[in-house]
């Protein structure tokens, strides 16, 4: 369709989102990146000379990069992991015929609506906390010895709490999805003799992948820049071993001030996300424009 | 399968539904339960369900030590304030991607999603020296900007979705009436969009409600909204679980309500308009 | 008013071409139907008029006012979609006011008209429903209610009844006829339907790869086609198509036969041939006989034909029933329908 007319309208009205994205990407990108370059402390009064690329020598040969980089992975994967099987598991519970399904629908999407800093509070103090946690309580009534958890495995508590948070949308989107298949194929796989699992595999499967991959993406856009859970559970402790890029970088440059590295750091992370968005971007242009 | 049969399956999904269903829903739940606790109640060690003093001296207690409505009022104006704002800026640019579609268009939908993909960190600096300098710390105005532009892209994406799925016939019988432009969207495509505007406008609520990484760090004592509100409890550890359960029920129950009264719109929404 | 004047327009969606230079006059009160293959450009070109797509060169004159670069509303024009196209959040009356208030008439006015259209379409029972509640002959005549109360000068149809079924396609057909002679007003319509060409038009323009073949009256088109491809499009079923070797100073290259003017006789024929596959569709009968060197003949004969598969039969045609084509594929008048 369209006209010159159109055409140039659509121009117009693209324009207001197209300059804010602009100028919200460019302009502080290049501002990062200028600072990086500086020896910039706002602790530390001076002229921000030119350092070259030493804050990223400093950053990336810092043995917390190593580790928190290796945290944000396993953050992101462990959770991707976590809620898509077992949101696909629910998603097909949720499809049998039931009774009350909106109940059981309206509890499940509940922890949606969590905000972080609140689900990772009554997770860590009311759950978690080996004393007075009620898996601490569980534990003594089994008589074992209760799990500090946040002591003994802090990124994997933190990997249960987002993964709490981010299961309702996995199952809810598989859900949706599941429900759109085809009913008459089911059946007519079952009249062919598929058993639950290949009729599971060949039809489920396939026909639920672009929900899949619109689980990956929007997670992944949320999970790799987790903030607030670390923040308020183990502040990216003990050591680093809860501590994921985006927190290490709010360390440096808000706690300690130092702009430079923490600028440093912030290139790397977008960096890094770039990398995973190119590949989602693949994922998703192959599979949710088609 | 013979009925019984099928009665009997559909009993033992029922339950299975249920138990995991009140699993899940659990910590909200108990977060509930005792906020209307003492104390001591609160950390017994064998907790009971209904069987306790009921109190509302938590609630009182924590509107006593914060401003909560202060607190409640920033989500509030926060949260409205940005989908609303970004509604206003991602229609048009929706309209144009969906109905003026050119080989461009792909690419530049994809562009958009991927900013949201720069990790905040990325811009941390800047963004907070930037709002020092023109003095947006600890505003609502400056949250208000913040999340209306990390939202963008996701309403023009949700959005998009849901106006590809108008057919353009509609809108050209429309300039054919002579409807001019701003006629053909206010009289034409928002009406008949609205389920999807409103998903998309609720999710985005949703969305910057629960925001917990510029809210944090871009306030203090003036803007800041409920995730920074229950975000101070992180430190008085362990004693006070009833006063925490209250202050945390005070936070998630206006959106928990919201949402589920439209729970339809949501769910359909949550797909980000990527599945039907 | 009402007269429409394409000169040399053309149009292209980056380096194709789908309309080629191309010249019409469509006078007023009018009522032409495009047809042709599907992707010829119909929709195309009703769409330039309308202005809802852009003129790549030539001009679109309508009521002699160069229209070329004009947006839609100032046209004059009303278009009815293939799908309708009505505004589902709307009831039947809002949808036919809206081109009313848009031009900012009188309330009063605008209730008067809706009154009087509905009262032509057999709308006024449903006038408070929505569209999502109307059959698809009923959303058609709301779509139709909508262009007529504007008073346009010309009602463009985009395959207007290719949604119906066929008992109702043949009611709208009529309608959309009496509406046209009541009305009086230019009509240009677009059709895939053989039928509601011949039926409905005035003329018919045949299109093919963004080109116009041949523009008359229907029955220009079918005794008279310029060529091989008017000559079968035209025409149900088909016209039989016979290669001949040319032979020295006959430039004709085939034979066009139509399946009504081929006859069984018991006479030496003009081809002789097996018969196969028999249609029997009651008032009348399809054979398709297979003929020796030349293919398979489709013949329309009566309704009580008793001829069987298998059977051997003679076909003949009037002489001057059978169009003569030359190497490119023309019609050569001085051997045809003489
Ligand atoms: N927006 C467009 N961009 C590129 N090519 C287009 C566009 N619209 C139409 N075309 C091409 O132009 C040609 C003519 O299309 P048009 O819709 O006019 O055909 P039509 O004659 O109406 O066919 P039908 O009978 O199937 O409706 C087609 O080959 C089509 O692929
Ligand atoms: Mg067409």
């Amino acid at each position: 369709m369209a006209t010159t007319q159109s055409r140039t309208l659509a121009r117009v009205m693209l324009l207001p989102s197209v300059t804010l994205l602009l100028a919200w990407m460019i302009v502080p990108l290049c501002m990062t990146l200028y600072f990086s370059f500086l020896d910039y402390n706002l602790l530390i009064p001076g002229d921000n000379e030119f350092v070259g690329l030493l804050n990223y020598e400093f950053f990336l040969t810092d043995p917390a990069f190593v580790e928190s980089f290796f945290n944000t992975l396993l953050l992101v994967g462990g959770v991707l992991l976590i809620t898509l099987t077992c949101g696909i598991a629910l998603a097909i519970l949720l499809d049998q015929a039931i009774w009350g399904r909106n109940y059981v629908r309206i509890m499940v999407l509940a922890p949606f609506f969590v905000m972080p800093t609140v689900s990772a509070l009554v997770w860590k103090n009311m759950f978690m906390n080996p004393v007075n946690g009620l898996f601490a309580h569980l534990a003594n009534w089994f008589g074992v010895a209760p799990i500090d958890f946040f002591a003994e495995m802090p990124l994997l508590s933190i990997v249960l709490i987002v993964s709490w948070q981010w299961l309702p949308f996995a199952a809810l989107i598989l859900l949706t999805a599941i429900q759109s298949l085809d009913r008459e194929q089911l059946e007519a796989a079952e009249l062919d003799g598929a058993g639950p699992f290949s009729k599971f595999y060949y039809l489920v499967l396939p026909h639920l992948s672009r929900a899949i991959t619109a689980v990956i993406l929007i997670e992944t856009i949320f999970l790799l820049s987790i903030f607030a859970e670390i923040l308020v559970t183990t502040s990216g402790g003990p050591g680093y071993a809860s501590t994921n890029i985006t927190y290490l970088i709010y360390t440096q440059s808000l706690l300690q001030f130092d702009v430079g590295g923490g600028s440093a750091g912030g290139i790397v992370a977008v960096i890094i996300a770039n990398i995973v968005a190119i590949f989602l971007m693949r994922l998703i242009g192959k599979n949710l424009e088609s | 399968m013979n009925k019984q049969n099928s009665q009997a399956s559909k009993l033992i999904y029922t339950l299975l539904a249920w138990i995991i269903g009140g699993l899940i829903f659990f910590p909200i739940f108990w977060t509930l339960l005792t906020s209307f606790k003492t104390e001591a109640e609160a950390i017994s060690a064998s907790p009971s369900l209904f069987m306790f003093d009921w109190t509302l001296q938590n609630y009182i207690d924590v509107l006593a030590r914060s401003p909560y409505f202060d607190h409640f009022w920033n989500s509030v104006v926060i949260s409205f304030g940005s989908s609303l704002v970004g509604l206003l800026i991602a229609v048009p640019a929706a309209w144009s991607m969906a109905f003026v579609q050119n080989k461009r268009t792909k690419n530049l939908l994809m562009w958009m999603l991927s900013t949201k993909m720069l990790p905040p960190v990325g811009v941390l600096v800047p963004i907070y020296l930037l709002f020092r300098d023109f003095g947006l710390l600890d505003t609502q105005l400056g949250l208000v900007i913040v999340m209306t532009l990390i939202n963008l892209p996701i309403m023009v994406w949700m959005l998009y979705t849901y106006f590809k799925e108008i057919p353009n016939e509609i809108l050209e019988a429309a300039r054919m009436d002579g409807a001019s432009i701003g006629e053909e969207i206010f009289h034409v495509l928002l009406p008949i969009a609205l389920p999807g505007i409103a998903s998309t406008l609720l999710l985005n609520i949703i969305l910057a409600w629960n925001e917990a990484f510029w809210t944090l760090i871009l306030t203090a004592a003036n803007a800041a909204p409920l995730t920074a509100f229950i975000a101070s409890y992180s430190s008085p550890e362990g004693l006070f679980y009833a006063k925490l359960s209250a202050a945390s029920a005070m936070a998630i129950a206006p959106i928990l309500i919201l949402g589920w009264f439209s729970q339809k719109q949501l769910v359909r929404g949550l797909s980000f308009g990527a599945v039907k | 008013m009402g007269s429409i004047n394409l000169k040399q327009v053309t149009k292209s969606f980056g380096d194709v071409n789908v309309i080629k230079p191309l010249d019409l006059a469509i006078k007023n009160g009018e009522f032409i139907v495009f047809v042709g293959p599907s992707g010829c450009g119909k929709s195309t070109l009703l769409r330039m008029i309308a202005g809802l797509e852009d003129t790549t060169s030539g001009t679109i004159e309508i009521d002699g006012q160069d229209a070329t670069n004009m947006p839609p509303a100032q046209r004059g024009l009303a278009m009815v979609f293939q799908s309708y196209a009505l505004y589902p959040h709307m009831s039947v009356r809002a949808n036919i006011a809206f081109p009313l208030k848009r031009a900012k008439v009188d309330p009063k006015v605008i209730d008067e008209k809706i009154a009087a259209a509905a009262k032509i379409l057999n709308l006024t029972d449903y006038l408070d429903r929505k569209p999502g509640q109307l059959s698809g002959g009923q959303r058609q005549r709301v779509a139709i209610g909508r262009a007529i109360v504007r008073q346009p000068s010309a009602f463009l149809f985009d395959e207007p009844l290719s949604n119906l079924d066929a008992s109702l396609r043949v009611n709208m057909r009529l309608e959309i006829s009496e509406l046209h002679k009541s009305l009086a007003t230019t009509m240009i319509y677009v059709t895939h339907d053989q039928v509601e060409a011949m039926t409905m038009a005035d003329r018919i323009a045949v299109f093919n790869g963004g080109i116009i073949e041949q523009v008359g009256t229907p029955m220009e088109l079918y005794q008279k086609p310029i060529n091989r491809f008017v000559a079968g499009f035209i025409g149900s079923p088909k016209m039989n198509f016979i290669d001949v070797s040319p032979k020295h100073g006959d430039p004709t290259h085939s034979l066009g036969v139509r399946p009504e003017h081929l006859k069984v006789t018991t006479e030496k024929g003009l081809w002789r041939g097996t018969v196969g596959v028999v249609e029997h569709l009651g008032s009348e009968t399809f054979l398709h006989v297979n003929v020796e060197g030349v293919g398979t003949l489709t013949i329309k004969d009566h309704g009580d034909c008793t001829l069987q598969y298998g059977d051997t039969v003679n076909l003949t045609a009037p002489k001057n029933k059978i169009l003569h084509f030359d190497a490119n594929g023309q019609t050569i008048a001085s051997l045809s329908w003489q």
